[in-house]
């Protein structure tokens, strides 16, 4: 498995994804500038949290124009595959290669604590290896965290099984007061149609080693390598 | 341009915004809605020609059309010095 990471200027999870990817995954991994126009050669591209550009306008909205990212969406549409993480999440949907939109977190903080996820789909690349019925922990760390789609492309995701992570409570029940930032159907992470792209507000990265406090990050670098 | 959200989008920076207006004793005001004010200054051939860039400065980059509306307003079009 050949990787890499993009690192704009404001990543500041660069590192993290880097070491998960290398040291914990065991991929050959590269981390690569946001100016870079050549990301051939890779069967996977991973777009780190953070704040890239300071988050101005919008969070994503200035890293979608950066040259890496025409790259990223050529490869996608090559069916290389995509994985973008917290900011990463918000350039995807930025860039138009995943669809909906993130709004500020209804409770207007930045929220940072672990959270339960339901794995909502095992069809993808990155969570083949995940066992529906075990709840996941992960930490999530973001401002602006509230999925938003019209209800079509909701309904859409859902039926399509493209919905890939929801907030639940401890039993997998997507509760309300499971969603830590009013994300529509308490949605934390999404795949495009041909399923080689996923976008997810929480961190895997931060939650791949016993020493992190926990490992279910794991499964998603377990899946891609299976 | 104005920026705002669209109607039927959630805004938790006006409802906030709301609320402290009430414990200020607004009591009168009965909905909140913030946006974003962005202001440029373009070079253009006239006033259409300035607004037709902004709009689609705000179409590609300035707004989100999934959850954000805009209207370009030009205004003070001045003469480029000789």
């Amino acid at each position: 498995m050949k990787a890499c990471v993009i690192v704009f200027p404001g990543s500041n999870c660069d590192m993290d994804t880097f070491h998960a990817l290398k040291t914990v995954a065991g991929f050959d991994t590269d981390l690569r500038w946001h100016r870079d126009t050549d990301l051939a050669g890779y069967d996977l591209i991973v777009i780190p949290g953070g704040f890239s550009y300071g988050d101005h306008l919008r969070a994503g909205a200035i890293a979608r124009f950066a040259p890496a990212l025409r790259e990223v969406a050529a490869a996608a549409a090559r069916g290389v595959r995509v994985l973008g993480i917290c900011n990463g999440f918000q350039i995807l949907l930025e860039a138009g290669l995943l669809p909906g939109a993130m709004l500020r977190n209804n409770t207007l903080q930045f929220r940072h604590e672990w959270v339960n996820l339901r794995v909502d789909s095992t069809s993808t690349p990155f969570t083949r290896e995940c066992d529906p019925v075990r709840v996941l922990r992960m930490p999530i760390a973001h401002g602006e965290g509230s999925y938003f789609a019209d209800a079509e492309t909701i309904s859409r995701l859902k039926h399509e099984g493209r919905v890939v992570f929801t907030y639940t409570d401890d039993n997998g029940r997507a509760v309300r007061e499971a969603n830590p930032n009013g994300s529509l159907s308490n949605i934390a992470a999404i795949t495009n149609e041909r399923g080689n792209v996923l976008g997810m507000m929480p961190h895997p990265e931060r939650c791949s080693e016993p020493v992190l406090g926990g490992e279910d990050g794991a499964m998603i670098w377990r899946s891609l390598a299976a | 341009m104005v920026i705002r959200p669209l109607a039927e989008v959630v805004d938790p920076e006006g409802e906030t915004i709301h609320a402290g207006l009430r414990d200020l004793g607004y009591a009168g005001v009965s909905r909140v809605r913030a946006g974003k004010l962005i202001e440029l200054d373009i070079e253009a051939a006239g006033e259409d020609e300035a607004a037709a860039l902004a709009k689609d400065m705000s179409d590609r980059l300035l707004a989100n059309p999934v959850i954000e509306q805009f209207e370009v307003t030009v205004r003070e079009a001045r003469q480029a010095p000789a």
